[in-house]
């Protein structure tokens, strides 16, 4: 039989479908979403987008917190009494059919009055009336087709903030000025260097002065608005003894400003204000294009994002109670639910702990924990519930403290200065002295010219072309990057990315796939019928490590077991036609030989004698090796590891000889092994990607973190790369490297149109036309030349 | 002549409408997410009520692809 895929969320159903209404599900919980779908008239969902459902998740007492007033109070964006209004921030969010079906939530419960879904945020904004519908039961409803609200501790923290718009703001005011003052001017085009008494045209010399005010007035938002930015950081600079690009900026628009309202007060000419506005909005179309955000993505993340909001606490009398996590103190027993966070670090009390750390350490598999042991903030509890002390409040827990380090308070913007500001210094420097010596010179020839050629040097020079070409390249690369899986948190990224001599590696989740796992089998060979019952027994049990080891043994034919006993903590046991079997840790089996504790692995027992067992590696991504071995060429490398030792042979084997490791390094070791080499003088790229990584990621001159589900999980980073992309990126360093000699490029080429603007400026014969013509005539074919040579920087790339 | 400025009033004033109406929509968040209403748009109206009439034309449609 050929396996099929779930109609509701595609994934195989293996060899035993839920079948209803004549349609194939992976399981019941698929098989319900689409009841409740079709039920309602929403059936419309699969056939906008097949399969485009995700299987909801257990939610028993999840959501037991929005009970709480304090924390809804804290939720609602909105509340007038039974009205409320709620953003949900939902990670599946992904298709049409999504956007359709969170839209059309009114159809299933009465008391939601509308929704809107924000694709490119993956949020949707529910108004509804708590009188039918209260938040928990909404959320518990979005769970129930699964579209899991994500609510954690960042919701919890922030307060709503406006977003920031004044750059469109500013891009419309520009343009819109521009546009009229290009209409207003073209009388002055067609007519120039005529008056009434050379025999101009009567009409446009008569009302010239009018068109001149108005274009005036136009341009007057312009500077004070939307060039303010500009003025502002050359004030900066200059304070800051820095001259930046913005320095000769903020001087052609002054001087352009100055000069075209000079010379209309005294009716010299028409002035400058075509090139002035278009000037300013050309450079904030730069600055727009720049922008890029992959707005579901956050590169500001920290633990907070993960942490729950509230947790199930236990009074004195024994009682269960909602309690917030900043109220979480010393002492406090909590109960952990399956799926639920640890929020702090404590002792295990009670129940079985297998806890997953692949939030903090990139390592998928749990880690086994029993009573009166020490369970760390940021596992999560995989089986079952367990209750456990708090021994340290949650700010003071090992794996938050990091955050406490002042790397997170230090914007990264500060400590670089980008390509653009170094050529703007000499630039500047260039500029001012070519304009003090020509000036001089006029003043000796015919000094009533000189102030003329000054301001006429100041604004051909301004280095529109210059400022534009980093935005436009590094913009275009962001994008082409992102197209390729390789998400950068802004353009900076790119050119930290392309001046970087040392690359540092973490191992777990980050070199190592945190997918499947290879088991290698040592002992005594098992018989096909061993085999078959080993498979039959692991295809009920729902231990990860069960999982793993039943994807990787062959097909066998279904059996029926005749007995099936699964001992948590320790392993199952089972009997079926031909023979019993006990499959799990070393002690339960009763191994012979010594434990290998630095491996994780499975031991079974088949008609009651040893046979062997399946030991678990890490697998290595695709192309490590080639990786690494490109890289060696010309980076320096190192691999972090805050894991043992138990990995360095095979790694001895695969990696260049010359690559350092070093083991057992906790997160601050690596913030400070990071911290060292950068004082060497030394730029870091940081390859992480757990939370315990995050230090690190922000110490390096550019952080990249690894992420298998790129809207699942990643740290706070500079750069988010996609894990099936991870063997591409020594060659993701190399087209950044190849950016910046783009933009070099067209330094010269702007620098170019330059020299022919200053021929004219220095020997006093700029027109205002000329001006007009040479200003958006430079910008645009810088424009062209980086968009062109980037996109075929990106065909190139994989 | 000076119906000139009648028309450079006019012509400004149109520029002005336009411009507040840009304003206008910037403020209401239009800009904030250009992206989900062009899927939002192909969306057949109020499909679902007859949405055994529409069947046949429904399976013509070819699912949306989304670039995210």
């Amino acid at each position: 039989m050929e396996n099929t895929n779930c109609y509701h969320c595609g994934t195989d159903c293996g060899r035993s479908p839920v079948e209803y209404d004549e349609k194939a599900f992976c399981c019941n919980g698929c098989k319900m979403v689409y009841e409740i779908f079709s039920e309602n008239d929403l059936s419309y969902y699969y056939e906008l987008q097949s399969a485009a459902g995700a299987t909801p998740q257990e939610q028993e007492g999840k959501y037991d917190f929005l009970d709480a007033p304090a924390i809804i109070e804290k939720l609602l964006e909105f509340n007038d009494g039974n009205m409320q209004v709620v953003n949900l921030y939902i990670p599946h969010i992904h298709c049409s059919s999504c956007i359709w079906i969170l839209e059309n939530l009114n159809k299933l419960n009465t008391g939601i009055k509308g929704s809107q879904v924000d694709f490119p945020k993956k949020t949707v904004r529910i108004t509804f009336n708590s009188e039918v519908i209260s938040l928990k039961q909404l959320a518990i409803m979005m769970n129930r087709i699964g579209y899991e609200p994500q609510i954690t501790l960042a919701d919890f923290d922030e307060k709503p903030t406006n977003v920031d718009r004044s750059l469109i703001y500013k891009l419309g005011i520009a343009g819109f000025a521009f546009g009229n003052v290009m209409f207003l001017s073209f009388p002055e085009y067609f007519d120039l260097n005529t008056n009434q008494e050379t025999g101009g045209e009567y009409w446009l010399n008569e009302y010239q002065d009018l068109f001149r005010w108005i274009m005036f007035f136009f341009s007057l938002p312009v500077v004070l608005y939307s060039g303010r930015d500009y003025f502002i950081s050359a004030f900066k600079g200059i304070r800051s003894r820095m001259l930046n690009i913005d320095v000769p900026i903020a001087l052609g628009i002054l001087v352009l400003f100055l000069r075209s309202t000079v010379d209309i007060i005294f009716n010299w000419g028409p002035g400058f204000f075509d090139s002035l506005t278009g000037l300013v909005f050309f450079l904030l179309l730069g600055k727009f294009f720049q922008q890029k955000t992959y707005s579901f993505l956050s590169f500001e993340r920290d633990y907070k994002s993960y942490f729950p909001i509230a947790v199930t606490r236990f009074t004195e009398e024994g009682k269960e109670e909602i309690a917030q996590i900043y109220e979480i103190k010393k002492g406090d027993r909590l109960l952990i639910r399956n799926e639920e966070l640890i929020p702090a670090d404590g002792v295990l009390m009670k129940g079985d702990g297998h806890i997953d750390y692949s939030f903090v350490t990139g390592e998928a598999e749990p880690v086994r924990k029993k009573s009166g042991e020490k369970v760390f903030a940021g596992g999560k509890q995989l089986h079952g519930a367990i209750e456990m002390e708090i021994v340290k409040p949650v700010s003071q827990s090992y794996l938050t403290q990091l955050w406490g380090n002042a790397v997170f308070n230090d914007e990264k913007s500060g400590r670089f200065q980008t390509l653009t500001d170094s050529i703007g210094r000499r630039f500047t420097i260039a500029v001012l002295s070519i304009a003090t010596i020509s000036t001089s010179i006029w003043l000796l020839i015919d000094p009533s010219l000189a102030l003329n050629v000054f301001t006429a040097v100041l604004i051909i020079a301004c280095p529109c072309a210059i400022a534009l070409a980093a935005p436009f390249t590094l913009g275009n690369m962001l994008r082409i990057f992102g197209k390729k899986k390789f998400y950068l948190k802004n353009t900076q990224a790119i050119e930290q990315l392309a001046q970087i001599d040392t690359a540092i590696f973490d191992k777990t989740g980050t070199i190592t796939t945190s997918a499947k796992s290879v088991a290698n089998y040592e002992g005594l060979p098992l018989t096909e019928e061993e085999e078959s019952l080993l498979k039959n027994t692991l295809r009920s049990s729902n231990h990860p490590l069960s999982r793993s080891l039943y994807d990787l043994l062959a097909e066998h034919d279904i059996e029926v077991l005749e007995d099936y006993e699964e001992l948590t903590g320790k392993g199952i046991q089972a009997s079926g036609s031909k023979g019993n079997i006990k499959i799990g840790s070393a002690d339960f089996v009763g191994s012979p030989s010594a434990q290998n504790i630095e491996n994780t692995s499975v031991h079974i027992r088949a008609n009651d004698a040893y046979k062997g067992c399946f030991v678990f590696r890490n697998t290595y991504r695709k192309g490590v090796a080639h990786l690494f071995e490109e890289m060696g060429k010309e980076l320096q490398l190192a691999l972090l590891s805050g894991d043992n030792a138990g990995e360095k042979k095979r790694l001895q084997a695969l990696l260049p000889a010359t690559t350092p490791f070093y083991f057992n390094q906790k997160p601050e070791d690596k913030l400070h092994f990071i911290k060292k080499i950068q004082e060497k003088g030394k730029k870091v790229l940081m390859v992480g990607d757990g939370l315990n990584d995050a230090g690190a990621l922000a110490q390096a001159n550019i952080g990249i973190a690894i992420s298998e589900n790129i809207n699942v999980f990643s740290p706070a980073c500079d750069a988010i790369l996609d894990a099936t992309k991870f063997n591409e990126l020594y060659s993701y360093i190399q087209a950044s490297k190849k950016a910046m000699r783009i933009i070099k490029m067209s330094f010269v080429l702007s620098l170019m149109y330059n020299m022919v603007g200053l021929y004219f400026a220095v020997s006093g014969q700029l027109e205002p036309v000329i001006a007009a013509i040479l200003m958006p005539l430079s910008s645009i074919s810088i424009v062209a030349f980086t968009t062109v040579a980037t996109n075929i920087l990106g065909k190139k790339l994989k | 002549m000076s119906v000139i400025y009648i028309l450079l009033a006019i012509s400004i004033v149109v520029a002005l409408v336009f411009f507040a109406a840009f304003i206008f929509s910037v403020k209401r968040g239009q800009y904030d997410d250009s992206y989900t209403p062009s899927v939002r748009m192909l969306f057949e109206d109020e499909l679902v009520k007859k949405a055994t009439e529409k069947q046949n034309d429904l399976k013509q449609n070819k699912p949306i692809e989304l670039n995210n």
